[in-house]
Protein backbone atom coordinates (compact mmCIF):
# COMPACT_ATOMS: atom_id res chain seq x y z
CA UNK A 1 0.00 0.00 0.00
CA UNK A 2 2.90 2.23 0.72
CA UNK A 3 4.46 1.79 -2.62
CA UNK A 4 1.37 2.31 -4.16
CA UNK A 5 0.62 6.00 -2.06
CA UNK A 6 4.39 6.46 -3.43
CA UNK A 7 4.11 5.91 -6.90
CA UNK A 8 0.92 7.77 -7.17
CA UNK A 9 2.34 10.72 -5.20
CA UNK A 10 5.57 10.73 -7.84
CA UNK A 11 2.80 10.19 -10.60
CA UNK A 12 1.98 14.10 -10.24
CA UNK A 13 5.28 15.26 -11.02
CA UNK A 14 4.70 14.43 -15.43
CA UNK A 15 1.04 15.57 -15.16
CA UNK A 16 1.67 18.59 -13.36
CA UNK A 17 5.02 19.20 -16.16
CA UNK A 18 2.36 18.94 -18.68
CA UNK A 19 -0.27 21.19 -17.10
CA UNK A 20 3.25 23.80 -16.53
CA UNK A 21 3.52 23.45 -20.30
CA UNK A 22 0.43 23.71 -21.89
CA UNK A 23 -0.15 26.86 -19.56
CA UNK A 24 2.86 28.66 -20.92
CA UNK A 25 2.82 27.94 -24.18
CA UNK A 26 -0.69 28.69 -24.40
CA UNK A 27 -0.06 31.91 -23.73
CA UNK A 28 3.20 32.78 -25.01
CA UNK A 29 2.77 31.42 -28.70
CA UNK A 30 -0.68 32.90 -29.20
CA UNK A 31 -0.89 36.08 -31.39
CA UNK A 32 -1.00 39.63 -29.79
CA UNK A 33 1.78 41.42 -28.07
CA UNK A 34 1.11 42.08 -24.39
CA UNK A 35 3.44 44.98 -24.39
CA UNK A 36 2.03 46.60 -26.82
CA UNK A 37 -0.94 46.00 -25.38
CA UNK A 38 0.31 47.29 -21.79
CA UNK A 39 1.78 50.32 -23.57
CA UNK A 40 -1.48 51.71 -25.00
CA UNK A 41 -2.42 53.01 -28.65
CA UNK A 42 -0.35 56.04 -28.66
CA UNK A 43 2.53 54.05 -27.27
CA UNK A 44 6.66 54.42 -29.01
CA UNK A 45 8.34 51.49 -30.61
CA UNK A 46 10.66 52.32 -28.18
CA UNK A 47 8.77 52.02 -24.89
CA UNK A 48 7.13 48.95 -26.44
CA UNK A 49 10.19 47.46 -26.12
CA UNK A 50 11.07 49.04 -22.74
CA UNK A 51 8.14 47.02 -21.40
CA UNK A 52 8.71 44.07 -22.94
CA UNK A 53 12.49 43.93 -21.44
CA UNK A 54 10.83 44.79 -17.84
CA UNK A 55 8.47 41.75 -18.89
CA UNK A 56 11.53 39.52 -20.00
CA UNK A 57 9.52 39.18 -23.19
CA UNK A 58 12.22 39.57 -24.98
CA UNK A 59 14.20 36.72 -23.88
CA UNK A 60 14.13 32.80 -25.71
CA UNK A 61 10.74 31.27 -24.98
CA UNK A 62 12.88 27.76 -22.75
CA UNK A 63 14.46 30.48 -20.77
CA UNK A 64 11.27 32.42 -20.03
CA UNK A 65 9.64 29.15 -19.22
CA UNK A 66 12.58 27.58 -17.14
CA UNK A 67 12.53 31.09 -15.24
CA UNK A 68 8.88 30.75 -14.75
CA UNK A 69 9.22 27.28 -13.85
CA UNK A 70 11.40 27.47 -10.99
CA UNK A 71 9.23 30.38 -9.41
CA UNK A 72 6.02 28.97 -9.70
CA UNK A 73 7.40 25.78 -8.14
CA UNK A 74 8.31 27.91 -5.32
CA UNK A 75 5.34 29.84 -4.81
CA UNK A 76 6.21 32.70 -6.55
CA UNK A 77 3.70 32.81 -9.52
CA UNK A 78 4.81 36.69 -10.42
CA UNK A 79 2.84 40.21 -10.17
CA UNK A 80 0.39 41.39 -12.53
CA UNK A 81 0.96 42.92 -15.53
CA UNK A 82 -2.22 45.79 -14.78
CA UNK A 83 -2.12 46.12 -11.06
CA UNK A 84 1.46 45.42 -10.30
CA UNK A 85 -0.04 43.34 -7.11
CA UNK A 86 1.76 40.16 -6.64
CA UNK A 87 -0.64 37.28 -7.93
CA UNK A 88 -0.45 35.25 -4.82
CA UNK A 89 -2.05 38.56 -3.42
CA UNK A 90 -4.64 38.48 -6.14
CA UNK A 91 -5.67 34.78 -5.53
CA UNK A 92 -5.22 35.06 -1.43
CA UNK A 93 -7.69 37.97 -1.47
CA UNK A 94 -10.52 36.23 -3.52
CA UNK A 95 -9.97 32.63 -2.13
CA UNK A 96 -12.11 32.94 0.53
CA UNK A 97 -15.34 34.09 -1.79
CA UNK A 98 -14.42 30.99 -3.93
CA UNK A 99 -13.19 28.37 -1.14
CA UNK A 100 -16.91 29.31 0.67
CA UNK A 101 -19.13 29.01 -2.68
CA UNK A 102 -17.40 25.44 -3.51
CA UNK A 103 -17.56 24.07 0.33
CA UNK A 104 -20.95 24.91 0.67
CA UNK A 105 -22.01 23.66 -3.14
CA UNK A 106 -19.48 20.28 -2.11
CA UNK A 107 -22.40 20.00 1.00
CA UNK A 108 -25.82 21.06 -0.20
CA UNK A 109 -24.92 18.75 -3.15
CA UNK A 110 -23.72 15.52 -1.45
CA UNK A 111 -26.45 15.58 1.25
CA UNK A 112 -28.83 16.10 -1.30
CA UNK A 113 -27.58 13.57 -3.46
CA UNK A 114 -26.85 10.76 -1.34
CA UNK A 115 -30.04 11.03 0.18
CA UNK A 116 -31.78 10.65 -3.20
CA UNK A 117 -29.94 7.94 -4.84
CA UNK A 118 -29.97 5.80 -1.58
CA UNK A 119 -33.93 6.59 -1.69
CA UNK A 120 -34.25 5.43 -5.41
CA UNK A 121 -32.27 2.65 -4.62
CA UNK A 122 -33.92 1.51 -1.85
CA UNK A 123 -37.40 1.78 -3.50
CA UNK A 124 -35.90 0.84 -7.06
CA UNK A 125 -39.15 1.52 -9.52
CA UNK A 126 -41.24 2.76 -7.70
CA UNK A 127 -42.83 6.38 -8.15
CA UNK A 128 -40.05 8.18 -6.18
CA UNK A 129 -37.55 6.34 -8.14
CA UNK A 130 -38.63 7.79 -11.06
CA UNK A 131 -39.01 11.11 -9.97
CA UNK A 132 -35.15 11.50 -8.66
CA UNK A 133 -33.74 9.36 -12.21
CA UNK A 134 -36.14 11.74 -14.20
CA UNK A 135 -34.54 15.02 -12.05
CA UNK A 136 -31.14 13.66 -12.75
CA UNK A 137 -31.36 13.62 -16.12
CA UNK A 138 -32.97 17.31 -15.92
CA UNK A 139 -30.74 18.21 -13.62
CA UNK A 140 -27.43 17.61 -15.92
CA UNK A 141 -29.30 19.63 -18.89
CA UNK A 142 -29.66 23.04 -17.36
CA UNK A 143 -26.73 25.26 -17.01
CA UNK A 144 -25.88 27.00 -13.86
CA UNK A 145 -26.93 30.64 -15.50
CA UNK A 146 -30.34 29.82 -16.31
CA UNK A 147 -30.82 27.90 -12.79
CA UNK A 148 -29.40 30.76 -11.24
CA UNK A 149 -31.52 33.31 -12.88
CA UNK A 150 -34.79 31.39 -12.12
CA UNK A 151 -34.17 30.83 -8.59
CA UNK A 152 -33.03 34.58 -8.56
CA UNK A 153 -36.38 36.10 -10.22
CA UNK A 154 -39.04 33.65 -8.33
CA UNK A 155 -36.80 33.86 -4.78
CA UNK A 156 -35.18 37.16 -4.23
CA UNK A 157 -37.03 39.23 -6.85
CA UNK A 158 -40.57 37.90 -6.20
CA UNK A 159 -40.91 36.73 -3.12
CA UNK A 160 -37.95 38.85 -1.55
CA UNK A 161 -36.18 36.16 1.09
CA UNK A 162 -32.93 35.87 -0.04
CA UNK A 163 -30.27 38.45 -1.86
CA UNK A 164 -29.95 38.90 -5.55
CA UNK A 165 -26.48 38.71 -5.45
CA UNK A 166 -22.76 39.78 -3.82
CA UNK A 167 -21.00 37.80 -1.39
CA UNK A 168 -20.49 38.75 2.54
CA UNK A 169 -17.10 37.26 4.12
CA UNK A 170 -17.85 35.11 7.12
CA UNK A 171 -16.14 37.50 9.36
CA UNK A 172 -19.59 39.44 9.17
CA UNK A 173 -21.37 36.98 10.49
CA UNK A 174 -22.55 33.31 9.70
CA UNK A 175 -26.03 34.13 8.77
CA UNK A 176 -25.23 37.29 6.56
CA UNK A 177 -22.21 35.34 4.85
CA UNK A 178 -24.69 31.85 4.55
CA UNK A 179 -27.84 33.73 2.79
CA UNK A 180 -25.95 35.24 0.39
CA UNK A 181 -24.07 31.88 -0.39
CA UNK A 182 -27.58 29.62 -0.45
CA UNK A 183 -28.96 30.65 -4.01
CA UNK A 184 -25.35 30.11 -5.73
CA UNK A 185 -24.94 26.84 -3.91
CA UNK A 186 -27.98 25.64 -4.93
CA UNK A 187 -27.67 26.44 -8.42
CA UNK A 188 -24.29 25.57 -8.64
CA UNK A 189 -24.65 22.26 -6.68
CA UNK A 190 -27.55 20.95 -9.37
CA UNK A 191 -25.78 19.23 -11.90
CA UNK A 192 -24.01 17.44 -9.20
CA UNK A 193 -26.34 16.13 -7.48
CA UNK A 194 -27.84 14.65 -10.88
CA UNK A 195 -24.61 13.23 -11.38
CA UNK A 196 -23.93 12.13 -7.62
CA UNK A 197 -27.33 10.48 -7.34
CA UNK A 198 -27.21 8.64 -10.07
CA UNK A 199 -24.17 6.87 -9.12
CA UNK A 200 -25.26 6.66 -5.63
CA UNK A 201 -28.52 5.09 -7.06
CA UNK A 202 -26.62 2.07 -9.52
CA UNK A 203 -23.82 1.67 -6.81
CA UNK A 204 -26.12 1.34 -4.10
CA UNK A 205 -28.46 -1.75 -6.35
CA UNK A 206 -25.64 -3.34 -7.14
CA UNK A 207 -24.67 -3.99 -3.09
CA UNK A 208 -28.52 -4.21 -2.22
CA UNK A 209 -28.36 -7.53 -4.98
CA UNK A 210 -25.37 -9.21 -2.50
CA UNK A 211 -25.38 -11.94 -0.18
CA UNK A 212 -25.21 -10.59 2.90
CA UNK A 213 -27.54 -7.59 2.91
CA UNK A 214 -29.79 -10.67 2.55
CA UNK A 215 -28.26 -11.96 5.62
CA UNK A 216 -28.90 -8.77 7.15
CA UNK A 217 -32.06 -8.66 6.33
CA UNK A 218 -32.84 -12.01 6.91
CA UNK A 219 -31.30 -11.80 10.65
CA UNK A 220 -33.96 -8.48 11.22
CA UNK A 221 -31.64 -5.76 10.90
CA UNK A 222 -33.48 -2.64 10.11
CA UNK A 223 -34.21 -1.06 7.03
CA UNK A 224 -32.47 1.52 7.76
CA UNK A 225 -29.33 0.76 9.91
CA UNK A 226 -28.86 -1.68 7.21
CA UNK A 227 -29.42 0.49 4.07
CA UNK A 228 -26.29 3.31 5.64
CA UNK A 229 -24.18 0.81 7.95
CA UNK A 230 -24.32 -2.30 5.61
CA UNK A 231 -24.88 -1.07 2.18
CA UNK A 232 -23.69 2.68 2.23
CA UNK A 233 -20.67 2.01 3.23
CA UNK A 234 -19.89 -0.57 0.37
CA UNK A 235 -20.89 1.44 -2.32
CA UNK A 236 -18.77 5.02 -1.41
CA UNK A 237 -16.11 3.61 -3.63
CA UNK A 238 -17.85 4.51 -6.85
CA UNK A 239 -19.26 7.53 -5.04
CA UNK A 240 -16.48 8.98 -3.83
CA UNK A 241 -15.06 8.27 -7.37
CA UNK A 242 -17.42 10.64 -9.34
CA UNK A 243 -17.16 12.93 -6.69
CA UNK A 244 -13.76 13.40 -7.72
CA UNK A 245 -14.28 13.52 -11.69
CA UNK A 246 -17.37 16.44 -10.62
CA UNK A 247 -14.56 18.28 -9.38
CA UNK A 248 -14.00 19.70 -12.61
CA UNK A 249 -16.96 20.29 -13.25
CA UNK A 250 -17.24 22.37 -9.53
CA UNK A 251 -14.06 24.00 -11.02
CA UNK A 252 -16.13 25.17 -14.23
CA UNK A 253 -19.13 26.17 -12.65
CA UNK A 254 -17.41 28.06 -10.39
CA UNK A 255 -16.30 30.75 -12.93
CA UNK A 256 -19.45 30.85 -14.39
CA UNK A 257 -21.44 31.16 -11.23
CA UNK A 258 -19.31 33.83 -9.67
CA UNK A 259 -20.65 36.28 -12.92
CA UNK A 260 -23.96 35.09 -12.52
CA UNK A 261 -23.87 36.08 -8.43
CA UNK A 262 -21.42 38.63 -8.36
CA UNK A 263 -19.45 36.87 -6.33
CA UNK A 264 -15.83 38.28 -6.12
CA UNK A 265 -13.85 34.91 -6.44
CA UNK A 266 -10.85 33.62 -8.05
CA UNK A 267 -12.92 32.49 -10.96
CA UNK A 268 -13.97 36.21 -11.94
CA UNK A 269 -10.45 37.28 -11.25
CA UNK A 270 -9.29 34.97 -14.15
CA UNK A 271 -12.39 36.12 -16.57
CA UNK A 272 -11.27 39.65 -16.10
CA UNK A 273 -7.33 38.69 -16.33
CA UNK A 274 -8.21 36.61 -19.63
CA UNK A 275 -9.94 39.88 -21.06
CA UNK A 276 -7.50 42.28 -20.63
CA UNK A 277 -3.90 39.44 -21.49
CA UNK A 278 -2.65 39.62 -17.91
CA UNK A 279 -0.40 36.36 -18.52
CA UNK A 280 0.97 35.99 -14.89
CA UNK A 281 -2.46 36.05 -13.26
CA UNK A 282 -4.09 33.58 -16.14
CA UNK A 283 -1.62 31.36 -15.76
CA UNK A 284 -1.14 31.27 -12.15
CA UNK A 285 -4.83 30.88 -12.02
CA UNK A 286 -5.24 27.88 -14.19
CA UNK A 287 -2.14 26.18 -12.55
CA UNK A 288 -3.72 26.71 -9.01
CA UNK A 289 -7.00 25.35 -10.32
CA UNK A 290 -5.28 22.14 -12.17
CA UNK A 291 -2.98 21.54 -9.03
CA UNK A 292 -6.33 21.62 -7.16
CA UNK A 293 -8.17 18.85 -9.16
CA UNK A 294 -4.69 16.99 -9.38
CA UNK A 295 -4.68 16.58 -5.51
CA UNK A 296 -7.85 15.86 -5.09
CA UNK A 297 -7.89 13.28 -7.15
CA UNK A 298 -4.66 11.80 -5.74
CA UNK A 299 -6.61 12.15 -2.09
CA UNK A 300 -9.28 10.08 -3.48
CA UNK A 301 -6.91 7.27 -5.25
CA UNK A 302 -5.17 7.48 -1.71
CA UNK A 303 -9.07 6.72 0.19
CA UNK A 304 -9.63 3.46 -1.99
CA UNK A 305 -6.76 1.85 0.45
CA UNK A 306 -8.67 2.63 3.60
CA UNK A 307 -12.37 2.28 2.16
CA UNK A 308 -11.93 -1.24 0.15
CA UNK A 309 -9.40 -3.35 1.58
CA UNK A 310 -10.11 -5.67 -1.17
CA UNK A 311 -8.44 -3.80 -3.63
CA UNK A 312 -5.24 -4.95 -3.91
CA UNK A 313 -2.33 -2.56 -5.30
CA UNK A 314 0.89 -4.46 -6.45
CA UNK B 1 -45.49 -12.61 -27.96
CA UNK B 2 -42.69 -11.29 -30.70
CA UNK B 3 -44.02 -8.33 -32.61
CA UNK B 4 -44.40 -9.08 -36.41
CA UNK B 5 -45.75 -6.31 -38.03
CA UNK B 6 -43.94 -2.89 -38.60
CA UNK B 7 -46.01 -1.40 -36.30
CA UNK B 8 -46.32 -3.84 -33.65
CA UNK B 9 -42.01 -3.34 -34.44
CA UNK B 10 -42.10 0.35 -33.69
CA UNK B 11 -44.44 0.09 -30.71
CA UNK B 12 -42.56 -2.55 -29.38
CA UNK B 13 -38.73 -0.11 -29.75
CA UNK B 14 -41.11 2.54 -28.36
CA UNK B 15 -41.82 0.78 -25.23
CA UNK B 16 -38.28 -0.86 -24.63
CA UNK B 17 -36.51 2.59 -25.37
CA UNK B 18 -38.46 5.31 -24.88
CA UNK B 19 -35.67 7.88 -24.46
CA UNK B 20 -34.43 6.91 -27.45
CA UNK B 21 -38.03 7.88 -29.00
CA UNK B 22 -38.44 10.83 -26.59
CA UNK B 23 -34.69 12.51 -27.32
CA UNK B 24 -35.18 11.85 -30.86
CA UNK B 25 -38.45 13.61 -31.68
CA UNK B 26 -36.94 16.48 -29.42
CA UNK B 27 -34.22 17.12 -31.08
CA UNK B 28 -35.78 16.58 -34.54
CA UNK B 29 -38.23 18.73 -33.94
CA UNK B 30 -35.71 21.44 -32.72
CA UNK B 31 -33.33 20.82 -35.82
CA UNK B 32 -36.17 21.51 -38.20
CA UNK B 33 -37.26 24.64 -36.62
CA UNK B 34 -33.81 25.66 -36.84
CA UNK B 35 -33.50 24.64 -40.47
CA UNK B 36 -36.72 26.55 -41.43
CA UNK B 37 -35.79 29.32 -39.39
CA UNK B 38 -36.53 31.82 -42.30
CA UNK B 39 -39.77 30.99 -43.07
CA UNK B 40 -41.23 30.37 -39.27
CA UNK B 41 -39.43 33.70 -38.04
CA UNK B 42 -38.81 37.32 -38.84
CA UNK B 43 -35.42 39.08 -38.59
CA UNK B 44 -33.55 38.17 -35.46
CA UNK B 45 -31.21 41.22 -35.50
CA UNK B 46 -34.04 43.92 -36.65
CA UNK B 47 -33.85 46.37 -33.84
CA UNK B 48 -37.21 48.19 -33.26
CA UNK B 49 -36.06 50.83 -30.22
CA UNK B 50 -39.99 51.57 -30.01
CA UNK B 51 -40.77 48.59 -29.41
CA UNK B 52 -37.93 48.13 -26.09
CA UNK B 53 -38.66 45.14 -23.58
CA UNK B 54 -42.52 44.47 -24.49
CA UNK B 55 -44.19 41.54 -23.49
CA UNK B 56 -45.20 38.21 -25.01
CA UNK B 57 -48.38 39.38 -27.23
CA UNK B 58 -49.89 38.12 -30.80
CA UNK B 59 -47.24 39.90 -33.09
CA UNK B 60 -44.21 39.28 -30.26
CA UNK B 61 -44.75 35.99 -29.29
CA UNK B 62 -41.82 35.85 -26.97
CA UNK B 63 -41.92 39.26 -26.31
CA UNK B 64 -38.85 41.65 -27.28
CA UNK B 65 -35.42 42.44 -25.65
CA UNK B 66 -34.06 46.07 -24.44
CA UNK B 67 -32.97 46.79 -28.62
CA UNK B 68 -36.34 45.78 -29.28
CA UNK B 69 -35.58 42.69 -30.89
CA UNK B 70 -37.88 39.27 -31.39
CA UNK B 71 -36.85 37.06 -28.34
CA UNK B 72 -38.78 34.08 -30.54
CA UNK B 73 -37.15 35.03 -33.36
CA UNK B 74 -33.51 35.25 -31.54
CA UNK B 75 -34.58 32.01 -29.97
CA UNK B 76 -35.23 29.76 -33.46
CA UNK B 77 -31.64 31.10 -34.84
CA UNK B 78 -29.82 30.73 -31.91
CA UNK B 79 -30.59 26.64 -32.19
CA UNK B 80 -28.64 26.89 -35.22
CA UNK B 81 -25.39 27.93 -33.34
CA UNK B 82 -26.26 25.37 -30.74
CA UNK B 83 -26.76 22.54 -32.72
CA UNK B 84 -23.47 23.68 -35.36
CA UNK B 85 -21.62 23.74 -32.32
CA UNK B 86 -22.62 20.72 -30.43
CA UNK B 87 -22.23 18.74 -34.14
CA UNK B 88 -18.98 19.69 -34.93
CA UNK B 89 -17.50 19.43 -31.43
CA UNK B 90 -18.84 15.79 -31.07
CA UNK B 91 -17.19 14.65 -34.55
CA UNK B 92 -14.02 16.72 -34.66
CA UNK B 93 -13.07 15.74 -31.07
CA UNK B 94 -14.24 12.16 -31.63
CA UNK B 95 -12.42 12.00 -35.31
CA UNK B 96 -8.54 13.04 -33.34
CA UNK B 97 -9.50 11.38 -30.17
CA UNK B 98 -10.19 8.21 -31.60
CA UNK B 99 -7.33 8.43 -33.58
CA UNK B 100 -4.59 9.14 -30.74
CA UNK B 101 -6.68 6.83 -28.62
CA UNK B 102 -5.92 3.82 -31.48
CA UNK B 103 -2.38 4.29 -31.82
CA UNK B 104 -1.88 5.02 -27.98
CA UNK B 105 -3.74 1.76 -27.05
CA UNK B 106 -1.43 -0.53 -29.92
CA UNK B 107 2.00 1.46 -29.37
CA UNK B 108 3.03 0.61 -25.15
CA UNK B 109 6.09 3.49 -26.44
CA UNK B 110 3.20 6.23 -27.69
CA UNK B 111 1.15 5.49 -24.52
CA UNK B 112 3.30 6.46 -22.40
CA UNK B 113 3.84 9.70 -23.36
CA UNK B 114 0.07 10.34 -24.88
CA UNK B 115 -1.35 9.45 -22.08
CA UNK B 116 0.52 11.94 -19.47
CA UNK B 117 -0.21 14.61 -21.90
CA UNK B 118 -3.90 13.69 -21.79
CA UNK B 119 -3.55 14.02 -18.20
CA UNK B 120 -2.14 17.28 -17.62
CA UNK B 121 -5.15 18.32 -20.28
CA UNK B 122 -7.22 17.13 -18.40
CA UNK B 123 -6.33 19.05 -15.03
CA UNK B 124 -7.21 22.17 -17.46
CA UNK B 125 -10.35 23.17 -16.37
CA UNK B 126 -12.26 22.68 -19.77
CA UNK B 127 -13.61 26.35 -19.74
CA UNK B 128 -10.76 27.97 -19.14
CA UNK B 129 -8.76 26.52 -21.28
CA UNK B 130 -11.65 27.47 -23.59
CA UNK B 131 -12.09 31.11 -22.76
CA UNK B 132 -8.60 31.14 -22.82
CA UNK B 133 -8.07 30.09 -26.46
CA UNK B 134 -10.75 32.23 -27.79
CA UNK B 135 -9.55 35.33 -26.64
CA UNK B 136 -6.43 34.44 -27.47
CA UNK B 137 -7.12 33.42 -31.14
CA UNK B 138 -10.07 35.88 -31.49
CA UNK B 139 -13.67 35.29 -31.11
CA UNK B 140 -15.66 33.37 -33.89
CA UNK B 141 -17.65 30.37 -34.46
CA UNK B 142 -14.67 28.08 -35.88
CA UNK B 143 -12.31 29.40 -33.19
CA UNK B 144 -15.44 28.47 -30.33
CA UNK B 145 -15.60 24.87 -31.52
CA UNK B 146 -11.58 24.68 -31.73
CA UNK B 147 -11.73 26.20 -28.04
CA UNK B 148 -14.48 23.79 -26.57
CA UNK B 149 -13.33 20.16 -29.02
CA UNK B 150 -9.83 20.50 -27.59
CA UNK B 151 -10.64 19.91 -23.89
CA UNK B 152 -12.94 17.17 -25.31
CA UNK B 153 -10.25 15.41 -27.22
CA UNK B 154 -8.57 13.20 -23.67
CA UNK B 155 -11.97 11.63 -22.42
CA UNK B 156 -12.08 10.30 -26.33
CA UNK B 157 -8.93 8.70 -25.72
CA UNK B 158 -9.11 6.98 -22.83
CA UNK B 159 -12.46 5.54 -23.99
CA UNK B 160 -10.96 4.13 -27.21
CA UNK B 161 -7.64 3.33 -25.66
CA UNK B 162 -9.37 1.23 -23.04
CA UNK B 163 -11.14 -0.50 -26.06
CA UNK B 164 -8.30 -0.96 -27.59
CA UNK B 165 -6.13 -2.41 -24.83
CA UNK B 166 -8.91 -5.38 -23.82
CA UNK B 167 -9.18 -6.12 -27.15
CA UNK B 168 -5.81 -6.12 -29.05
CA UNK B 169 -4.99 -9.99 -27.11
CA UNK B 170 -8.31 -11.16 -27.96
CA UNK B 171 -8.41 -14.82 -30.38
CA UNK B 172 -9.24 -12.88 -33.54
CA UNK B 173 -6.95 -9.88 -33.39
CA UNK B 174 -4.22 -12.59 -32.87
CA UNK B 175 -5.30 -14.35 -35.77
CA UNK B 176 -5.15 -11.46 -38.17
CA UNK B 177 -2.08 -10.39 -37.18
CA UNK B 178 -0.49 -13.88 -37.43
CA UNK B 179 -1.72 -14.17 -40.93
CA UNK B 180 0.61 -10.88 -41.45
CA UNK B 181 -2.32 -8.06 -41.67
CA UNK B 182 -0.22 -4.69 -41.73
CA UNK B 183 -0.87 -2.61 -38.30
CA UNK B 184 -2.81 0.09 -40.39
CA UNK B 185 -5.08 -2.28 -41.57
CA UNK B 186 -5.57 -4.24 -37.92
CA UNK B 187 -6.00 -1.18 -36.64
CA UNK B 188 -8.61 -0.03 -38.94
CA UNK B 189 -10.53 -3.37 -39.92
CA UNK B 190 -10.22 -5.50 -36.41
CA UNK B 191 -10.13 -3.19 -33.62
CA UNK B 192 -11.94 0.23 -34.78
CA UNK B 193 -15.30 -1.48 -35.10
CA UNK B 194 -14.74 -2.28 -30.95
CA UNK B 195 -14.85 1.34 -30.04
CA UNK B 196 -17.64 2.53 -32.68
CA UNK B 197 -20.40 1.42 -30.43
CA UNK B 198 -19.27 3.18 -27.04
CA UNK B 199 -18.16 6.31 -29.28
CA UNK B 200 -21.67 6.81 -30.26
CA UNK B 201 -22.75 6.84 -26.92
CA UNK B 202 -20.05 9.14 -26.53
CA UNK B 203 -20.44 11.27 -28.98
CA UNK B 204 -24.05 12.16 -27.67
CA UNK B 205 -22.51 13.32 -24.03
CA UNK B 206 -20.16 15.27 -26.24
CA UNK B 207 -22.48 17.35 -28.15
CA UNK B 208 -24.57 17.83 -25.07
CA UNK B 209 -21.35 19.14 -23.09
CA UNK B 210 -20.40 20.96 -25.86
CA UNK B 211 -23.79 23.11 -26.22
CA UNK B 212 -23.58 23.58 -22.76
CA UNK B 213 -19.91 25.24 -22.78
CA UNK B 214 -20.58 26.71 -26.04
CA UNK B 215 -23.40 28.74 -24.03
CA UNK B 216 -21.62 29.70 -20.98
CA UNK B 217 -18.94 30.93 -23.04
CA UNK B 218 -20.86 33.76 -25.00
CA UNK B 219 -23.00 34.06 -21.43
CA UNK B 220 -19.24 35.14 -20.23
CA UNK B 221 -18.35 37.49 -23.37
CA UNK B 222 -15.66 35.01 -24.34
CA UNK B 223 -17.69 33.21 -26.82
CA UNK B 224 -19.70 33.29 -30.32
CA UNK B 225 -19.02 37.56 -31.12
CA UNK B 226 -22.21 38.94 -29.65
CA UNK B 227 -23.85 40.41 -33.13
CA UNK B 228 -24.56 36.43 -33.47
CA UNK B 229 -28.30 35.62 -32.08
CA UNK B 230 -26.67 32.72 -29.58
CA UNK B 231 -29.00 31.57 -26.15
CA UNK B 232 -25.83 32.49 -24.16
CA UNK B 233 -25.76 36.06 -25.57
CA UNK B 234 -28.98 36.16 -25.38
CA UNK B 235 -29.01 35.76 -21.50
CA UNK B 236 -25.63 37.96 -21.19
CA UNK B 237 -27.09 40.71 -22.84
CA UNK B 238 -30.37 40.57 -21.23
CA UNK B 239 -29.47 39.85 -17.55
CA UNK B 240 -30.05 43.81 -16.56
CA UNK B 241 -33.99 42.89 -17.16
CA UNK B 242 -34.22 39.82 -15.50
CA UNK B 243 -36.77 41.74 -13.01
CA UNK B 244 -38.85 43.49 -15.92
CA UNK B 245 -38.39 41.21 -19.18
CA UNK B 246 -38.06 37.86 -17.42
CA UNK B 247 -39.13 36.63 -20.75
CA UNK B 248 -35.83 37.49 -22.41
CA UNK B 249 -33.49 35.28 -20.34
CA UNK B 250 -36.29 32.09 -19.62
CA UNK B 251 -37.38 31.55 -22.80
CA UNK B 252 -33.63 31.39 -24.25
CA UNK B 253 -32.39 29.34 -20.72
CA UNK B 254 -35.22 27.02 -21.13
CA UNK B 255 -34.70 25.76 -25.04
CA UNK B 256 -31.00 25.19 -23.95
CA UNK B 257 -32.05 22.89 -21.31
CA UNK B 258 -34.71 21.22 -23.75
CA UNK B 259 -31.96 20.82 -26.52
CA UNK B 260 -28.98 19.21 -23.68
CA UNK B 261 -32.20 17.42 -22.74
CA UNK B 262 -32.68 15.77 -25.52
CA UNK B 263 -29.24 15.02 -26.07
CA UNK B 264 -28.99 13.57 -23.19
CA UNK B 265 -32.09 11.46 -23.29
CA UNK B 266 -30.75 9.79 -26.58
CA UNK B 267 -27.58 8.90 -25.00
CA UNK B 268 -29.09 7.20 -22.43
CA UNK B 269 -31.00 5.16 -24.49
CA UNK B 270 -28.13 4.79 -26.87
CA UNK B 271 -26.22 3.71 -24.17
CA UNK B 272 -28.78 1.17 -22.95
CA UNK B 273 -29.53 -0.16 -26.09
CA UNK B 274 -25.59 -0.18 -27.68
CA UNK B 275 -23.61 -1.33 -24.79
CA UNK B 276 -25.32 -1.72 -21.31
CA UNK B 277 -21.34 -2.01 -19.85
CA UNK B 278 -19.85 1.56 -20.30
CA UNK B 279 -21.35 4.07 -17.94
CA UNK B 280 -21.36 7.52 -18.14
CA UNK B 281 -19.26 10.28 -17.97
CA UNK B 282 -16.66 7.72 -16.51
Amino acid sequence: MLSYIIRRLLGVIPVMLVVGIFVFSLLHLAPGDPAAIIAGDNATAESIARIRANLGLDRPLWEQFSTWGWATLRGDLGVSMYSGTAVTTMVQQRIGATLSLATTTMLVAVTIAVTLGVLAAWKAGSLLDRAVMGLAVTGFSVPVFVVGYIMVYFVSLQWRLLPVQGYVPLSEGFWNWLRHLILPSFALGLAYVALIARITRASMLDVLAEDYIRTASAKGVASVPMLLRHALKNAAVPIITVIGIGVALLISGVVITESVFNVPGVGRLVVDAISRRDYPVIQGVMIIFAAVYVLINLLIDISYCFLDPRIRYS
Amino acid sequence: MTPTTTRDKLADFMRRHPTIVVGGLLLAIIALAALLAPWIARDPLALEPINRLKPPSAEFWLGTDSLGRDVYARMIYGARISLLVGLTVAVVSILIGAVIGLVAGYFPKVDAVVMRLMDGLMAIPAILLAIALVSLLGASVKVVIVAIAIPEIPRVTRLVRSVVLSVRGLPFVEAARSNGTRTAKLLRRHILPSTIAPLIVQATYICASAILTEAGLSFLGAGTPPEFPTWGNMIASSRLYLQIAPWTIFAPGLCLALVVLAVNLLGDGLRDRLDPRISRRM
